[in-house]
């Protein structure tokens, strides 16, 4: 009889129940946090890791900026505090961006778990708190001390008592004290959770330590994203995309290489780093380059201490990927949004017909506000507000799929309501609406950005943090299809804005940003002729448009001309 | 109304149940459903079962019946030529949805495409603000003039869903009315009538279904209701509801919407029901079918009621990928694993258990079709869990060959091990995802495990109940009689009941109890008008919650609220409610923070049947087997035997000895070696956890 396929099988079981293990630590975090960006957007992470700081499970949830990140950030934790000088009841911390998740806003809590008096383990988990201080979630500071405060690695507990001390410290320096508290607290509730959870487990399945286990699930995730790796052709690719930038254009430049079960990308090239807060964090970078790949190469292998390394990523110092302290780094999300779609170029070269075209990758999160400091005063009562909205213009065509609308990627976040906008601020939201031609022509269709036109209740100025991308450089398509439409930000009486930086919006003003579209695949011309006339149908494409782009002509009924299409293609 | 006698009748994808109570007895009988005209197989099998009885139908008091065949009309993409009527600026919100992918990793995921199609989409110039006052009047001329086009274009629906219309409805109150004087034989549905509640995408969603599936559920209910009459049934005909409460035909046509997921809403009462007879205050309801598995946790006799629900899931049940409905609904978690889940092997050698489906074409492998992928059903065969020639009351004979060349082939090879160590694992892993799910959902509910007993049914879980109890810490577990029409037998354990929702928003800052009084008496009314319909003369239960949050949080938590006039110092008592369910669910409260409430519910319902506990000691006795069959244990990977009973045989007080099989018509029930099994004096088999000797 063979007992090791019943041993295999129990160690998959334990597997299957770390990782909902961790996706209940997960849900808890979410269920309980404050800022948008942690509930609405999932800007969290929560996993588990072994004495030696090596991650067995992730949760998996909106943000691939924690991937590889958090798993580096504990080793982190242990070279200040080494496992053996843990106790019972500690709980560490920090916020800083080269050592957490690559801006201030970003707590990780690190708790070692003791069970019997030994300890078995150690939960982490990250969640992106309401403020931080400084100038706010804007990209306008200039080194990362006008960001915020920064909490190096700490105590944030010592034997179950709360570091008070640290909290008044934390509470003196954001706007939201309450709300930042409740969400620190969050963070070491849901590690909690984690742990009792995984005692259960230790129980059940009678385990002193999780190092068989630990072995395990390392070594058959390495074996597999090895054999991934290895069964796509071996080489090196090289690929170079320009953004919009703040103060200039950026160069993201990348090599990809294929050998040896390994996955290396070399970001040589790129541009220096921003007076400006978009500088990239390396930890950041890792994490995007990782998750960009992953998603080609091996999307249903877990994340964890054996995938880690099978994805690198290099880049010389002071580049607006590798961006060092004291570069500011508040919105790194600019650069770091942008790199799968770098990765993809060069996979493109290895792998027709699997990467999508690129996308608006950059999320258009309308950030408005007006109140002391922000708007200046106006005659009656104008209502103070802070507001972060998830919004996105159109992702790249696929090889064989139009590109989705108004939909985020690389990042996973959902967006706020109109209605929950305008109940919780004096914003009205006039129009969000697909925006028609957007979406890059080609035998694929980039998707479709969208329109939103925004007013004010009250008779009052307000305030727009510009943070937007592909306004200057649009979205590429790719095998002979169109770029997508470039986004655009200006006012309802017609003068242009900038796509940076803070500006207001006069009183009695309407805004109107138009958000980019995604890049086309494959040439225009070889569209299906009928799929051009339901896009016009529906009003995605125009008539105008499908005639010179696709060369597809509608008639009044609004079917294909053939006789007439037909001329109009090769 | 109990001394007559009742039908319950159950409209499936695959079979129509139907089931009579009369005399304290019951009986039942499956039919094929006739998806061209499902009142066929109704009237059918209610003909039938009366002639078998000999019920007269005029005898008959009550007819409840439940059907997914708005849930099915809603996947299969059949409902009427719907338009939608929005505010100017928003016909793409229904489109645009969340803006969210729901598969992380997957570079080639689709969205579900809504039902009303961007041409069928039309907005007017409209706008009321977020405090329901008007920024912009309703431009009627633009209207009327919609209304001729959507005319022209034979429309046969209509969805209307202004902006913060769940504040203030009188533009879409007047829009419908301009619609229906204009359109008379289109159906109108007002999205502040269904599904009055902020978050613009969701009330769009629920508004479009309710259309979408309304002229064809009418339709049906009609034909029906005539059907029955003609028959000389005159009694009245209820309909199930999602939440677990029925209603009347005149609120089903206008609000049909809330009947999806009617069957699983009938096996969560049967559960509830069997919780009272054996007084189990905390129990985990266990349907396990063909295609999915669905759990409910129900405590003190109440199922948890949840106020949003996804249908149609188009891609591996994943939460996002199918259309939100905001409807009272009984809460419940759902996975793709059943008998017929595909099991396999991934890249880092574990094994997959679906929730891909061989459905019932081909099936599994050992159905002898065209199926040679290895299914949940097939490993069951192979682990001598299933009587090959007893399945389905012997309907299908299985040929556990077939099973195991598909298990070997697909799963045992791969790995490198033994069949049998394979089918346990496919055994297993299924098990495993069925506890994780249950206690994620356990978690996201404040609640545990602790102390739950576990009731299965369904064609699937009594096979599997005995190791997910091991797996959850559960020492009880029932299989109740007639698992196979459980959701019909629940209906009959109904109560008449109807929910309403309704959106405010309200600092506690700002207290104002007569603003709090004002909507729960619109609240009340509302709901009464519905339940009176069915209930006209009996006492009624009214319970109330509120929907609050601190402020700044994007998640709102469910508090329970006392039914009373509120006073002006109520405001502290709301915030300590709110204290003590947050406390509940996330173990700490956070001082110091403000309050708010955003929705407002009350429900009506008739009493709940007063709980009947089962007679208690029965003459026990230890019952011959029919048989033997080899069980597989995979704890110690050797053959065990197994005595085989047929449950008709079995009368209460029986004490099976373990390992056992108990073989019924629709299902089996696997008696472990952990469990000790009885006969109850109502029937149901109970497995109670043996204590283990040290």
């Amino acid at each position: 009889m063979n007992n090791s396929g019943m041993e295999q099988i129990r160690f998959q079981v334990m597997w299957d129940r770390l990782l909902a293990v961790v996706e209940e630590q997960a849900q808890t975090l979410m269920r309980t946090a404050f800022s948008t960006s942690s509930r609405e957007a999932g800007d969290i992470s929560a996993g588990v890791f072994d004495l030696k700081g090596q991650m067995l499970a992730q949760a998996v949830t909106g943000t691939p900026g924690h991937i590889n990140s958090m798993a580096r950030a504990v080793v982190h934790f242990l070279d200040v505090f080494p496992a053996d000088v843990m106790k019972d009841g500690d709980i560490y911390i920090t916020n800083d961006p080269w050592k957490g998740t690559g801006h201030l806003h970003d707590f990780t809590v690190v708790t070692p778990t003791f069970r019997n008096g030994a300890m078995v383990a150690l939960f982490a988990c990250t969640s992106h708190v309401v403020d931080i201080g400084g100038v706010g979630m804007s990209p306008d500071g200039r080194q990362v001390y006008h960001e915020g405060l920064n909490v190096p690695i700490m105590p944030l507990a010592v034997a179950g008592e709360m570091n008070e001390w640290l909290l008044n410290l934390v509470r003196a320096n954001v706007r939201e004290p309450v709300q930042v508290e409740g969400d620190i607290y969050a963070l070491a509730a849901c590690n909690d959770t984690g742990a009792r959870r995984l005692f259960a487990m230790m129980d059940e399945y009678d385990l002193d330590d999780l190092d068989a286990l630990g072995t395990h699930i390392i070594e058959q995730s390495r074996t597999a994203i090895t054999a991934a790796i290895n069964a796509l052709p071996q080489g090196s690719w090289r690929h170079s995309m320009r953004i919009d930038g703040f103060e200039e254009p950026i160069d993201l430049v990348a090599e990809l290489t294929i050998s040896n079960g390994i996955i290396h990308v070399d970001y040589d090239g790129s541009s220096g780093t921003s007076d400006f807060g978009i500088n990239c964090p390396m930890c950041y970078t890792e994490a995007y380059t990782a998750f960009g790949a992953k998603c080609v190469v091996a999307p249903d292998i877990p994340n964890n201490a054996g995938t880690l390394d099978a994805i690198t990523v290099s880049a010389p110092d002071h580049t607006i990927v590798n961006a060092p302290h004291p570069c500011a780094v508040v919105a790194r999300s600019t650069i770091g949004h942008m790199l799968p779609d770098v990765i993809f170029g060069c996979l493109h070269q290895a792998l027709p017909d699997r990467v999508p075209a690129e996308g608006t990758s950059n999320l258009w999160n309308v950030k408005l506000g007006a109140g002391h400091g922000i708007t200046k005063r106006t005659e009656g009562e104008a209502t103070a507000f802070m507001l972060m909205s998830f919004h996105s213009g159109g992702a790249g065509a696929r090889p064989k799929l139009d590109g989705l609308s108004a939909t985020p990627y690389p990042s996973g976040v959902r967006n706020v309501p109109v209605e929950i906008t305008e109940a919780i601020t004096p914003i009205v939201v006039w129009r969000k609406e697909l925006r028609m031609d957007s979406g890059g022509a080609g035998t694929q269709r980039g998707g479709l950005g969208q329109t939103m036109e925004i007013t004010s209740r009250e008779d009052a100025p307000f305030g727009i943090f510009a943070s937007f991308e592909r306004v200057l450089f649009p979205a590429r398509g790719r095998d002979g299809a169109d770029a997508g439409a470039k986004g655009r930000l200006r006012l309802g009486s017609g003068e242009e804005m900038r796509n940076k930086g803070f500006q207001t919006i006069p009183a009695g003003e309407r805004l109107i940003i138009e958000m980019p579209g995604g890049g086309g695949f494959g040439d225009p011309k070889a569209r299906d002729p009928d799929a051009v006339a339901g896009d016009v149908r529906l009003g995605f494409v125009s008539n105008e448009a499908a005639a010179r782009d696709y060369g597809v002509v509608i008639q009044d009924d609004g079917q294909v001309d053939r006789v007439k299409t037909a001329a109009k293609r090769p | 109304m109990s001394d007559g006698a009742r039908l319950a009748v159950d409209i499936g994808g695959t079979f129509t149940d139907v089931v009579l109570e009369h005399g304290g007895g019951q009986d039942s009988v499956k039919l094929l459903t006739t998806p061209d005209a499902p009142d066929r197989a109704v009237l059918e099998g209610v003909g039938d079962i009366l002639r078998r009885t000999g019920v007269s139908a005029s005898d008959v008091t009550l007819v409840i019946h439940g059907t997914t065949l708005a849930t099915n009309a809603l996947i299969e993409r059949k409902g009427a030529l719907t338009a939608l009527v929005t505010t100017d600026g928003f016909r793409d919100s229904i489109e645009i949805a969340y803006e969210h992918r729901f598969e992380q990793y997957d570079l080639y995921m689709e969205r579900p495409l809504p039902l009303v199609a961007r041409d069928w989409r039309f907005s007017v110039p409209e706008r009321i603000a977020a405090d329901g006052s008007v920024l912009l009047d309703l431009d009627e001329g633009v209207l009327r003039a919609l209304a001729g086009d959507l005319d022209k274009a034979g429309v046969e629906a209509v969805a209307i869903c202004f902006l913060h219309s769940y504040m203030n409805p009188d533009h879409e109150q007047r829009a419908g009315a301009i619609l229906a004087e204009a359109l008379p034989n289109v159906a109108v549905t007002l999205s502040a009538e269904v599904c009055p509640e902020i978050r613009e995408y969701d009330r769009m969603s629920t508004a479009c279904a309710n259309a979408y599936v309304q002229p064809m559920m009418a339709g049906y209910l009609k034909r029906l209701q005539d059907g029955l009459r003609t028959g000389g049934l005159g009694c009245p005909l209820l309909l199930m509801m999602s939440s677990g409460g029925v209603t009347t035909v005149e609120t089903a046509v206008r609000l049909p919407i809330r009947l999806v997921e009617s069957g699983p809403a009938g096996g969560a009462i049967l559960a509830r029901d069997i919780a009272g007879k054996n007084d189990l205050d905390k129990i985990l309801s266990f349907d396990m079918g063909g295609t999915t598995a669905k759990i409910t946790l129900i405590d003190d006799f109440v199922p948890h009621i949840a106020r949003s629900f996804e249908v149609a899931r188009t891609h591996r049940f994943l939460k996002g990928s199918g259309l939100p409905l905001r409807i009272p609904v009984i809460d419940m978690v759902e996975i793709g694993a059943g008998g017929g889940s595909i099991a396999g092997v991934d890249a880092m050698q574990r094994i997959s258990v679906g929730p891909e489906s061989a459905g019932s074409v081909p099936g599994p492998a050992c159905y002898g079709n065209d199926g040679t992928l290895p299914t949940v059903t097939d490993a069951d065969t192979v682990l001598g869990r299933i009587d090959p020639t007893r399945f389905a009351g012997g309907k299908v004979t299985l040929e556990p060959e077939r099973a195991s060349a598909a298990i070997e082939h697909e799963v045992a090879d791969v790995l490198n091990a033994d069949t049998n160590i394979a089918a346990a694992g496919v055994s297993e892993i299924v098990d495993e995802h069925m506890a994780n799910a249950a206690r994620v959902h356990a978690i996201e509910n404040g609640k545990d495990m602790i102390g739950r007993s576990l009731i299965a049914f369904g064609g699937a879980a009594p096979l599997h109940a005995a190791r997910l109890a091991d797996k959850l810490g559960i020492d009880t577990v029932i299989v109740p009689q007639g698992a196979g029409v459980g959701s019909a037998i629940g209906f009959l354990r109904a109560q008449i009941s109807y929910e309403v929702v309704r959106t405010r928003y309200l600092d506690l800052r700002e207290f104002d109890p007569d603003t709090v009084n004002e909507i729960y008496a619109g609240m009340r009314a509302e709901a009464e008008a519905v339940v009176r319909l069915g209930a006209p003369d009996e006492p009624l239960v009214e319970t109330r919650g509120a929907f609050m949050r601190y402020r700044g949080q994007g998640h709102e938590i469910m508090v329970p609220i006392p039914v009373r006039a509120f006073h002006p110092d109520d405001s502290n008592a709301l915030a300590g409610w709110f204290a003590e369910a947050y406390g509940k669910l996330f173990s700490r409260t956070i001082p110091n923070l403000g309050v708010e409430v955003l929705t407002w519910t009350l429900s009506l319902a008739t009493d709940r049947p007063a709980v009947e506990t089962a007679s208690s000691s029965q003459a026990r006795y230890r019952p011959e087997p029919d048989g033997q069959r080899r069980l597989f244990d995979p704890a110690n990977g050797a053959w065990l035997e197994a005595g085989v009973y047929a449950r008709l045989d079995l009368r209460p007080g029986a004490e099976i000895p373990e390992p056992a099989v108990i073989v019924e018509d629709e299902t089996s029930t696997l008696v472990t070696n952990g469990f000790a099994a009885t006969i109850n004096g109502q029937g149901q088999i109970v497995m109670t956890r043996k204590a283990v000797s040290a």
